[in-house]
């Protein structure tokens, strides 16, 4: 009725504005408003009149102006606003519905699949939902509401700068700062959706939830992904609760092995997890040795970040990344440039050197695993943006005729993946021994004498600020980092961050791994530092998208402007290589899941704990899993079904069901062992690592 | 000029994190979200069914109601679907949008630094018995494996329980089924409640059921329209399912044994006989309008009101008729109810479109239980009995409400008898406190009277007889039902008598001698709008956000004992009236 009652009102509207449009024509276009609604009415007045001059054949050309068209505009809106609410209404349910795609859980129902071994989500870093707790009277309001993840971002843009300050952890302790605390949201609702729309573990959960999970036998071990590993245990016992949630999982659901599933970051917490279940008291969980074996069944890593992201090098060295950052690499859009003012970078930097667990992120392993100045694992590796060219291989190496390689020897236009940061292209290029070299010993002798020029530059200071001019011209003068250098270098520029975060982490290769000294949390993280726990029958799952080109080492560059509270350093985005080159916008690629490089996913799986080695003394069977990416089809897949990117690929049926199949019982050998499309063995065998 | 809320007071008096704390959601208010089902309820995956904004009861009333029932039969889930509780904090915080209902407290306790660690929401799928939670969801087992973990983790300090409403019970029940031994029982060994509970603070809690739950089992009706509106406000209109609201709400709250968990128990010792109840004439229904904060003028009310209570058979908790609700026993003219049983024929078949038992029924039987006139609390089981046998053959298989004669007879370790407070003895923990805490000075559903209606096959035979009225604006009949104290869902007598007699002491009910406390809560509407729903509410859920409730839970979490507190807190005859019930101790 009152959709009817508007359109009449509409009807009238509308002939009123065509009257004046044909009768008052003459009338000068600058009237005042006010007169015009005089004339409306007065319009309405000579209506007839005017209809009846309407239909004589002798008529003016119509002047349409700018109101008449607004106000057709806005009647037309309403109008098909009103239909289309009507229609809404009229219709069933069912039918507005958008058929969605039968996952793989509708047909492994079919199969007679039902939920066997309960199964443990562990949300990586960024993905999992953060709510305040206690707060700044600028949070006022935002009790329990989520700062971070799940639903809107609005707070974000209401009230960017209050929400940095609560997102920040204490510079010095890495803990709260005093009077806030914020804590991850708990349960399935913590990770499902990043924001609407934005699915995380809500497909691989609606999917499982089909053969018959559900909160008795699934469960998200929400943790703060702020904080450093052993520290979600000091500050939330996240570590003691999730022993806690698996033993009850494992007795409530008849002696049924647990699977976990961590993802990305989640990866090295569940590896750090695991060793800690085993450790003694105080320092561990007191589970005792047999611990894992009894309760876990597989650990299925999805886009596990073992050895580390390079991405996090260029996040805490600059924050920016190929996307600005790593945060923003993983979740869309959120921070732009206008939403913080001016200082976004430095804003952002600030924020992300006080997450301990950005640091968990850095390359593991050194020179030995990521390459050395001249060579690294993945050299010969063949990147395309536009499309698959695999065979064209011989044509890109022989393009190559750059004027900056000319002082080389002949090379092909290798990637020198190996140096994660170099300054200037030159040094990305060039052979070692025309390069100075990098030196931790140059560092801390610059460091000593350093004078602390605390020149206030306002709130938004890094470390950065309290570096000399002469020191950060130092660093990037014309030299090339590898991974090793690199964290002398990050020790350099930032030291406080570095003394606080390497206390919870280490990123080197175990020379022998009975020294009592690896009984210390902060290696357990690292799969290079640690040996997996005594667990013959369970198996460990590599699963992780290829085909994406993936950052894999920077060409830097000092940022022009000097004006205090800057970040010194850049990524020099004027450089490209050739076509077919792996270099674009300053940042060398590599194959991997658009996040984390295949090397970093795969090499644990393939070489370090294959068979029975010195990191796997138990032979606990490893299984490579990988997903190529094709971007989706059509819009009706959303993300994609067969995506491989890193978030993605959460989505890909396949996966789902690799996933389903094990939770239902399966071994990875019935699931069919490994799955390999990239090179990863290839790399393997030319890393020489002792296993 | 609000008062500082009592969280903020108390971090400024300097409390801080003590115990953990554990809530124990009542019925109703806890959200339930769907996990698998049918066809009409696609997209709704993990969506909320109960609780938060029941936009999907609007939009498809009937497949709503269809995922809300359980199975007739066992009780648990129909064949595909499974509707699963809400976990963690938000399963309770806040029934629908701005209607808290934990939310204030858990904000007060945030003030003082709790936190998710430190908090946890017990919430468990409410439809089902207490025993039933457990072997489908292994709820009890997660309450307890959390429990242990808040302890361990938080260096050996002993949770305080919040238990609410029906949760009360449900907390009963955990305490016997932690302690007995598998596979009936949790296996926690006899020490686990004294190990790792300092206090149960129960609100609002219907220790010895509520009359309510009556009505809304026998026809899905009291003052509100059913168990479910009784304790939620407003959101089951009738005008969603159409002209068969009733019975389609019926059929579903009837496949729900948990309704059947606060039926009244302790028969006629406790609620009164045909000529006798507890409460007596002690309480002014008309009194709630003078009321005020200041409890003062309420010792002279009662005298004025005397005259027109002196009638009032609470004991009768079921009349036919207003004359004989209120006529001596000895003028009523009964037909036994087991007669008419044996002359019972099978019940013609109808052909209505929704199944209740009632259709099973025949004409006579309904003829039956009108002709019985009256139904005490012990009585009122056989006309349940009488009138949906299948139903209370299954209630009766988890719960029981009777009153032990001795406590010691082996047939009382089985779980049905665990949330009767009647039937168990408390746990050996004398360290332990328990608390009731409720709000007192609403009229509180007590008795009804009812009538026979006349409608058609495919209806409920039994209404409430609204036109029963008690004449004066005092009376406690109004519409047909009459009013004792309370919190406008649970009588006094039934929260606090356990505290004040049942277990005072060392009693056979509570061996080891667990203190007790009362705190009473006086009703006082919010004086404007500002206050939202008050902060000096005693009503049953709006009692939540009481900051004086608030202020004493937080106490008691920061450490304080019931002593400290202030021991008891009584404005009502609940002290008298437990005098005048013969309960042996």
């Amino acid at each position: 009725m009152a959709s009817v009652l508007r359109f009449r009102k509409l009807c009238y509207v509308d002939s009123a504005v065509k009257c004046t449009s044909v009768g008052y024509e003459s009338f000068d276009i600058d009237e005042k408003l006010d007169e015009k609604e005089e004339d409306v009415l007065s319009a309405n007045n000579f209506a007839l009149e005017i209809n009846k001059k309407r239909k004589q054949p002798k008529r003016q050309p119509k002047e349409w102006r700018c109101l008449d068209s607004c106000c057709w505009i806005i009647g037309y809106l309403c109008t098909t606003w009103w239909l289309l609410l009507f229609f809404y209404h009229c219709l069933p349910v069912t039918l507005l519905r958008v058929p969605e795609l039968p996952g793989p859980g509708v047909r492994l129902k079919r199969e007679g699949l039902t939920a066997l071994h309960p199964v443990v989500l562990v949300p990586g870093i960024v993905t999992g939902g953060l709510e305040l707790w206690e707060g700044r009277p600028c949070a006022d309001g935002l009790f329990r509401k989520r700062l971070w993840g799940g639903g809107s971002f609005t707070q974000i843009f209401k009230r960017p700068l209050c929400l940095l300050e609560h997102l920040s952890l204490h510079y010095e302790t890495g803990l709260d700062p005093q009077g806030i605390r914020v804590r991850a949201v708990p349960g399935l609702v913590g990770a499902d959706y990043f924001a609407p729309g934005y699915f995380v573990w809500a497909v691989l959960i609606e999917n499982l939830a089909k053969i018959g999970y559900e909160g008795k036998n699934l469960h998200m071990a929400a943790y703060d992904w702020r904080l450093s590993f052993q520290n979600t245990e000091i500050r939330d016992h996240a570590l003691t609760r999730l022993k806690s949630k698996i033993e009850l999982m494992y007795i409530s659901n008849g002696y049924k092995k647990v699977v976990a599933v961590p993802h990305s970051m989640g990866v090295i917490y569940f590896l750090h997890f695991l060793k800690w279940v085993e450790t003694p008291p105080p320092m561990g969980g007191g589970g005792g040795p047999g611990w894992c074996a009894k309760h876990i069944k597989a650990v299925m890593n999805i886009g596990p970040a073992f050895l580390g992201v390079p991405k996090a090098v260029s996040n805490l060295f600059s924050a920016e990344g190929k996307d600005v950052s790593y945060i923003r690499a993983m979740a869309p859009g959120v921070f732009d440039s206008e939403i913080l003012g001016l200082q976004t970078f430095e804003r952002v930097m600030r924020m992300a050197r006080t997450w301990d667990s950005i640091v968990s992120l850095l390359p593991k392993g050194g020179e030995v695993i990521w390459g050395n100045m001249d060579r690294s694992p993945e050299e010969g590796h063949v990147c395309d943006f536009s499309k698959k060219s695999h065979s064209k291989t011989s044509l890109t190496t022989n393009n190559v005729n750059n004027s900056d390689v000319k002082r080389g020897f002949l090379v092909k236009d290798l990637a020198n993946y190996g140096r994660i940061i170099s300054f200037g292209k030159p040094a990305s290029v060039l052979h070692s021994s025309k390069l100075p070299t990098a030196d931790s010993k140059e560092f801390s002798r610059t460091s000593t004498s350093e004078n602390f020029n605390n020149f206030s530059c306002g709130e938004a200071w890094t470390e950065y600020d309290e570096m000399s001019r002469q020191s950060i011209q130092n660093v990037a003068a014309d030299k090339a980092y590898t991974t090793t250098t690199l964290i002398d270098l990050l020790r350099f520029v930032a030291p406080k961050m570095m003394r606080r975060a390497e206390a919870h982490f280490s990123h080197g290769i175990a020379e022998n791994l009975d020294d009592p000294k690896y009984n210390h949390y902060k290696y357990w993280s690292n799969p290079l530092e640690t040996k997996l726990s005594d667990a013959p029958d369970m198996e460990i799952y590599c699963m992780y998208g290829v085909g994406i080109p993936t950052e894999r080492s920077y060409v830097y560059k000092l940022s022009p402007n000097s004006r205090c509270k800057s970040i010194p350093y850049q990524i020099d985005n004027s450089v490209h290589g050739e076509d077919g080159s792996c270099l674009k916008g300053g940042v060398y690629f590599a194959d991997g899941d658009e996040s984390v490089p295949v090397l970093s996913a795969g090499f644990m799986c393939a070489k370090g704990w294959k068979g029975r080695t010195r990191f796997n003394p138990s032979g606990i069977a490893t299984y490579i899993r990988e997903y190529r990416h094709k971007p989706p089809t059509s819009l009706m897949e959303g993300r994609g079904i067969e995506s491989g990117s890193h978030v993605d690929i959460m989505g890909n049926f396949a996966l789902i069901e690799d996933i389903m199949r094990v939770a239902a019982g399966a071994t990875g050998d019935e699931i069919g062992g490994d799955q390999i499309h990239s090179d990863i063995i290839k790399m393997s065998e030319r890393i020489n690592l002792g296993i | 000029p609000l008062t500082d809320p009592p969280g903020v007071k108390l971090r400024k008096e300097g409390l801080t994190v003590n115990h953990p704390v554990v809530f124990v959601p009542g019925i109703v208010t806890g959200g339930l979200e769907l996990w698998e089902g049918h066809q009409c309820a696609e997209g709704l995956f993990r969506k909320r069914l109960w609780g938060g904004s029941f936009g999907e009861l609007y939009k498809r009333p009937l497949c709503w109601a269809q995922h809300m029932s359980l199975d007739n039969e066992t009780g648990l889930d129909p064949p595909g679907i499974r509707v699963r509780p809400v976990s963690g904090l938000v399963a309770a915080d806040y029934f629908a949008a701005g209607y808290f209902v934990w939310a204030v407290l858990i904000a007060n306790l945030a003030q003082i630094g709790y936190e998710e660690k430190t908090m946890y929401m017990a919430a468990y799928d409410w439809r089902l018995s207490f025993q039933n939670t457990e072997v489908r969801d292994q709820t009890l087992s997660r309450i307890k494996s959390n429990i242990e973990l808040m302890v361990a983790t938080n260096g050996g300090k002993k949770v305080v329980v919040i238990p609410h409403s029906m949760g009360v019970l449900y907390f009963l029940h955990f305490m016997k089924w932690v302690e007995a031994p598998p596979p009936m029982g949790g296996g926690g060994g006899s020490e686990w409640c004294a190990k790792h509970i300092k206090a149960v603070m129960n609100i609002g809690g219907p220790f010895l059921g509520v009359p309510k739950s009556v009505s809304g089992l026998f026809s899905v009706e009291a003052r509100d329209i059913a168990i479910a509106r009784t304790f939620a406000p407003g959101f089951l209109d009738k005008d969603v399912f159409g002209l068969q609201t009733f019975q389609h709400l019926m059929r579903m709250t009837r496949t729900w044994d948990s309704t059947m968990s606060m039926i009244p128990k302790g028969g006629e010792i406790i609620w009164g006989g045909l000529d006798w109840s507890p409460e007596g004439s002690s309480f002014s229904c008309g009194a709630k309008t003078l009321r005020n904060n200041s409890i003062n003028n309420t010792d002279q009310i009662p005298n004025i009101n005397l005259a027109n209570m002196k009638n009032v058979n609470y004991g009768r908790i079921i009349s036919f008729g207003k004359d004989v609700a209120e006529a001596h026993s000895s003028k009523i003219e009964r037909v036994d109810l087991l007669d008419s049983m044996k002359a019972d024929m099978l019940a013609n078949l109808t052909n209505c479109d929704i199944w209740i038992e009632y259709h099973d029924i025949g004409d006579h039987r309904i003829k039956a239980v009108a002709d019985y006139k009256v139904y005490t609390a012990g009585s009122i089981l056989d006309l349940l009995q009488f009138v949906s046998p299948k139903l209370m053959a299954r209630g009766g298989a988890h719960f029981s409400y009777g009153i032990a004669d001795n406590l010691d007879d082996p047939k009382y370790q089985h779980y049905k008898y665990w949330s009767n407070p009647l039937e168990t003895k408390l746990p050996d923990a004398p360290d332990m406190e328990i608390y009731s805490m409720y709000g007192v000075g609403i009229p509180t559903e007590r008795a009804y009277v009812y009538k026979v209606t006349t409608a058609t096959d495919c209806s409920i035979p039994f209404q409430i007889d609204t036109s029963a009225e008690g004449g004066s604006e005092d009376s406690c009949l109004k519409g047909g039902v009459f009013s004792a104290d309370g919190d406008e869902t649970v009588p006094v007598l039934s929260a606090g008598l356990m505290a004040a007699k049942g277990w005072r002491g060392k009693t056979r009910f509570n061996p080891s001698g667990i203190p007790t406390y009362i705190r009473e809560y006086s009703h006082a509407p919010p004086a404007n709008l500002l206050e939202g729903r008050g902060t000096q509410s005693g009503a049953h859920v709006d009692i939540m956000g009481n900051f004086a409730l608030i202020e004493d839970v937080i106490r008691v979490a920061a450490g304080a004992t019931g002593k400290e507190l202030g021991g008891d807190h009584v404005y009502s005859d609940i002290f008298k009236w437990a005098e005048r019930i013969n309960l042996q101790l």
